[in-house]
């Protein structure tokens, strides 16, 4: 069996040092404490290309056959639904525990409306 | 389907079960023990999603404000308090096992036995070291912050719990890495006659074994990139 996976030391040892580059973007993204829509954006961005760099180089899923890697990758985008559908039904939860539990400072004083309670 | 024009060797019950599975047909050209491994990091990767999506609902329906990580996983260092930097030490430390990891299975690939095995042992050495360093995590928040999994002093209730099972379960499997890193590394160095370039006589090679045992640990690895981002830095 002709094993052709075979790449230059160099090739691993440049991704590692990518892997560490980005790594240190997501540490320096926490240490300036980049807040709000940047943040999250940076934060998906650097983890993105992290996987994709392990996957595919280090897991060798560049260069496997077509059949492999879908059997692979395609089966994990049902947790995309599952994330929707519980991003959804979370969104309505805590929508819903706003209105009925009020925290305890707050409870008493003004209801959601910001007429008092009786 | 199931007409007469079934071949003759088409049994039912449990002899056709057996015959269709050792069917001379296969979809993946790989090593077997290279595509079982994939289905079992496939199945993995489930388990994980479900736990960061159950985090996520968790999060999202929480009223009560959740704990800073930034803050709750900071360490003073002399002077200074630097956010987080336990955790960021422990990401080079798995990036940097992935790395030797990925070298092993290269050295093993031309057949280098020893320097594989060395690699996969350093790399072993790592993943003992971050378990170490988690050890550690774990006990500063169990003892000095006082986070249980069903409550804590710093808000909701729920990050304990999050906490504690994802990061947990994740230290398992580093730690079943290192036994297993260690088996195979052991056994590439008493190489056995048996265990050489061999025929399609369903034996693995050296370098597939080793191969194999990359995969998890670089899986590993990915689960924690997902970790990292999602539970440390969100």
């Amino acid at each position: 069996m002709t094993h052709g996976q075979q790449h230059p030391v160099g090739l691993y040892l440049k991704i590692w040092g990518l892997l560490f580059v980005l790594s240190a973007c997501s540490y320096l993204v926490d240490y300036f404490h980049v807040q709000g829509a940047l943040r999250w954006t940076l934060i998906l961005t650097f983890m993105f290309y992290k996987a994709a760099l392990i996957a595919s180089v280090f897991m060798h899923l560049a260069w496997e056959r077509l059949a492999l890697v879908c059997a692979i990758l395609i089966p994990p985008l049902c947790l995309l639904v599952l994330v929707t559908m519980m991003a959804l039904e979370a969104d309505y939860i805590h929508t819903a525990r706003g209105t009925y539990f009020v925290a305890p400072a707050a409870a008493g004083v003004t209801g959601k409306d910001g007429a008092p309670r009786p | 389907m199931s007409d007469s024009t079934s071949s003759p060797t088409s049994s039912s019950g449990v002899y056709g079960l057996a015959a269709d599975w050792s069917g001379d047909r296969e979809a993946f050209k790989v090593p077997w023990g290279k595509a079982m491994m994939w289905v079992f990091l496939l199945s993995d990767t489930f388990v994980f999603g479900i736990f960061l999506s159950g985090y996520m609902a968790v999060r999202m329906t929480t009223a009560e404000p959740w704990p800073n990580p930034s803050e709750v996983f900071a360490l003073q260092l002399g002077a200074t308090r630097l956010p987080l930097i336990l955790i960021a030490i422990m990401t080079f430390v798995l990036i940097s096992s992935s790395g030797t990891m990925a070298m092993a299975v290269n050295f093993a690939g031309r057949g280098d036995r020893v320097r594989a095995a060395a690699l996969m042992l350093a790399t072993a050495a790592l993943g003992a070291a971050f378990v170490g360093m988690q050890a550690f995590e774990w006990t500063k928040l169990i003892v000095s912050e006082g986070i249980r999994p069903w409550g804590n002093p710093l808000g909701a209730a729920q990050f304990g719990a999050c906490f504690f099972m994802i990061t947990g379960f994740h230290g398992l499997h580093v730690s079943v890495g290192v036994i297993y890193l260690t088996t195979v590394a052991v056994r590439l160095l008493g190489h056995r006659h048996s265990d050489g370039p061999s025929p399609d006589n369903g034996h693995l090679r050296d370098a597939d074994r080793v191969e194999i045992a990359g995969l998890y640990w670089h899986f590993v690895d990915l689960v924690w990139v997902f970790i990292f981002a999602f539970f440390y830095l969100w």
